[in-house]
């Protein structure tokens, strides 16, 4: 076998036990890595009607074929586990050193349940487990986190997955943090751990990996590795991923002030080109990756001297314009702090712009908000409000939960502006106007991601006119999904996507190349497919019915302006329905969106198909 | 004295890829396995990312320390060449290295250290870094490199001054 180590680690928690699942290439073959192995290990390991708390739960970790080896982009994992926030599967991705450490220490995949009695780290030394006692790392950020584990084992290879106070105090949005500026973000993969008591997964791995065809493969990776310095990944290379916030401004899609407008009047001072003017200090790439888009900014005088954190759009619009924040010290300030604590910026910012709203309208006090103003743009509050979600102090309690619960217990119509989907908080493309996006938000099985469904791309990328829907929207976000997939599958970063010549034949011949697993390029189509009906099906199970397919009233009875034409725009109930329905039928289901057995067969779910398909 | 060319890293245009790595073990040992490298890639983050390798230094600590005499320099090019019949892996001359550029190989017991690729058309490393932070340089190359910048520098901000 190559590439691959044919085993998934299992480890118990609660009575502090492991053991190794052997796995085959036939498995192998049919799972790949990414989303669709971490999706088989939740199915596998999680039963139906787990409390996303309870030790039942299990963080299923999944690497690639690819990660320790010179294909590019490849140094990826996943990991999946029912999410506290949507009680679906969640399936988070992160990059770098740690996932090639999983590989290298002699899994393809880690399934961690159980419950520690008291705060414990794992620190997995190739093949030998400890439980190691965190009681002193419990309550420590991230970033010390990590320093303090490689001080105490005395080795800077030791590569490690952390959570922070945030998900030591179970915010239903709290990330895994791995090589300091990484996260596994969204779903709340952090608070999984932290109800666990698990501090951090510690790695030392010493295997040298080994793949099929070393010259071939050398070969195709420099190729790939040139390409990425080119045309196609520019924008990721100069301004990172803040390169948007202008682009889409200009297009009356950027989220404002709670998703109220498209367009923010101040985004010029919060632009990927105004941050790079004032507050860039490197550009920094991951394990493997010769892109390189992390933009390390700091922020060198004023009341916010010394934040120093990385930062992307999707953090950028969460808790700059949706908040109404045009500072950019204090946005990196915010980003810095969700960094340190262990939470996720994308939930924290629309959370937190929701709090912002409920105050303007007068449905949270200050006395509700201990004393704090909260209208939109002020920069004080959000990074006051940041540190109390994190550590669930006052109304931080309440924010915690997400909007979804906090806007149900609070109640007085805040539910109509509570920016989420399944109970996760809206990404950073406004769906009125990128209506083919309102679809993949919709009907995504981890809630509204941008980076599962893709289907922004279709939007922005002038594939279909802005503002507009239709039923060929159906088939459209369906292919923009499966695409996505293959990348979270056969594990490349999304930001090598437009340097292939074809990602079916590209990625087919990397992973024989790779593995010696003969791969074709119709067997790499049908892997995105098998990817999302899996995950499709643990949600079927966990009691998914076509309503949780819905997006906030806020997208249907509040409009926005084109600005292209001036034009006030809603989304209809009734065009979201239409596109749904195509959607439904684009991927084989049944009207109501279940998974035919038929269908489940097809995909080679065969074992599945009883108890999901109909 | 002259100066041999080595592998010279830029630490501004290094993004911490580890590329060199990969491309290094591979090409010297057949596998990916970074501990094998003969250039190691550290990161103190955030800001902070340099590859180091042999520097090929005058008068080698590494030569001094062995107590084998497994280890010698070449005078044409200067690499350290390791007699692996002779090195126990006792590992001196790794502690003795002040650039922490001398490997152990685990299982064989010897030794590793660059040697520029020298049956190849350019180290390897160097071929795989696409960000050109990595270049087969003398340490006057460098300095060169430095005066002209430094002199560009001083002239600019004359000239703003002026201006």
């Amino acid at each position: 076998m190559f590439a691959y180590t044919g085993r998934i680690l299992h480890i118990d928690l609660s009575d502090k036990t492991t053991r190794i699942q052997r796995v085959d290439e036939d498995f192998l073959k049919k799972y790949v890595g990414g989303v669709c192995l971490a999706a088989r290990l939740a199915y596998d390991n999680i039963p139906k009607g787990a409390d996303p708390f309870g030790p039942e739960n299990a963080l299923c970790f999944a690497t690639s074929a690819f990660a320790g080896t010179i294909v590019p982009v490849g140094d990826k994992y996943s990991v999946a586990a029912k999410s506290p926030l949507t009680n679906f599967l969640n399936d988070s991705l992160a990059t770098s050193y740690f996932a090639a450490a999983i590989k290298q220490a002699g899994y393809d995949g880690i399934v961690i349940k159980g419950k520690a009695e008291k705060p414990t780290y794992i620190f997995i030394d190739d093949d030998v487990v400890e439980f190691r006692d965190a009681s002193h790392l419990w309550g420590m950020e991230t970033w010390d986190t990590e320093e303090a584990i490689r001080a105490e084992i005395g080795d800077d290879t030791v590569r490690c997955c952390v959570i922070g106070p945030a998900g030591e105090h179970l915010v239903r949005f709290a990330n895994l943090t791995n090589d300091r500026g990484r996260q596994a973000g969204r779903g709340g993969m952090g608070a999984v751990a932290g109800s666990k008591l698990l501090k951090a997964v510690a790695i030392r791995g010493t295997n040298p990996v080994k793949v099929a065809d070393p010259d071939e493969l050398r070969a195709m990776a420099l190729e790939f590795a040139q390409r990425a310095q080119g045309s196609g990944t520019q924008k990721y290379r100069i301004l990172g991923t803040p390169a948007n916030v202008l682009a889409l401004n200009s297009k009356g899609i950027l989220p404002t002030r709670n998703f109220q407008q498209g367009v923010f009047e101040a985004a010029e001072r919060v632009s990927g080109e105004y941050m790079h003017e004032h507050h860039h200090e490197k550009t920094v790439a991951c394990a493997g990756c010769p892109i390189a888009c992390e933009q390390v900014v700091s922020v060198k005088d004023g009341p916010y001297e010394g934040a120093r954190t990385s930062v992307d759009y999707e953090s950028l619009f969460a808790l700059g314009t949706n908040c109404g924040i045009d500072y950019f010290p204090g946005i990196i300030k915010a980003i810095e702090l969700c960094d340190r604590y262990g939470m996720d910026t994308m939930s924290t910012g629309v959370t937190i712009a929701w709090a912002m709203e409920c105050f303007e309208k007068g449905i949270l006090t200050k006395e509700d908000l201990d004393g704090l103003e909260l209208n939109f743009g002020n920069h004080r509050a959000e990074t006051a409000l940041i540190k109390k979600i994190a550590y669930r102090e006052g109304i931080g309690d309440l924010l915690a939960e997400g909007t979804k619960r906090a806007s149900e217990k609070v109640d007085k119509g805040s539910e109509r502006f509570a920016m989420q989907v399944k109970g996760m908080e809206m990404a950073g493309y406004e769906v009125r106007g990128c209506q083919t996006f309102a679809l993949g938000a919709a009907v995504g099985t981890r809630g509204p991601c941008h980076n599962r469904s893709l289907a922004y791309e279709a939007d922005t990328h002038a594939e279909v006119p802005l503002f507009t829907c239709g039923p060929e929207r159906g088939q459209i976000a369906k292919d923009k999904e499966d695409f996505a997939a293959i990348l979270d599958v056969m594990m490349f970063c999304k930001f090598i996507r437009r340097c292939f010549d074809d990602l079916y034949a590209d990625s087919a011949k990397f992973y024989t190349l790779t593995t010696g697993i003969q791969m074709t390029p119709e067997e790499v189509k049908k892997l995105g497919e098998r990817a999302w009906n899996l995950k499709k099906a643990f949600n079927i199970r966990e009691g998914w019915t076509k309503d949780d397919d819905w997006l906030p009233p806020r997208c249907f009875e509040d409009p926005i302006v084109n600005p292209a034409t001036g034009e006030k725009v809603t989304l209809k109930p009734e065009d979201l329905r239409m596109m749904i329905d195509a959607y439904y039928k684009a991927r084989g289901w049944t009207e109501d969106g279940f998974i035919p057995k038929e269908k489940l067969i097809e995909l080679g779910l065969e074992d599945i198909a009883e108890e999901i398909g109909v | 004295m002259e100066y041999y060319p080595h592998v010279v890293c830029d630490p501004d245009k290094c993004t911490g890829c580890r590329m060199c790595e990969l491309a290094c073990s591979l090409t010297k040992e057949g596998v990916f396995a970074p501990l094998l490298s003969r250039i190691r890639n550290v990161r103190i983050e955030p800001v902070i990312q340099m590859s180091v390798s042999c520097q090929l230094c005058q008068d080698p600590p590494c030569v001094i320390a062995c107590p084998q005499q497994a280890l010698s320099q070449s005078e044409e090019t200067g690499i350290i060449i390791v007699d692996e019949d002779l090195c126990t892996g006792c590992g001196w001359c790794i502690e003795a290295c002040p650039f922490g550029a001398i490997a152990l190989n685990p299982a064989t017991k010897v030794v590793v250290i660059c040697d520029l690729c020298q049956d190849l058309e350019e180290p390897q490393c160097v071929k795989y870094c696409l960000k050109d932070a990595l270049s087969l340089s003398t340490t006057e190359m460098v300095a060169q490199k430095s005066r002209r910048e430094a002199v560009v520098d001083l002239l600019r901000a004359r000239e703003t001054a002026a201006s």
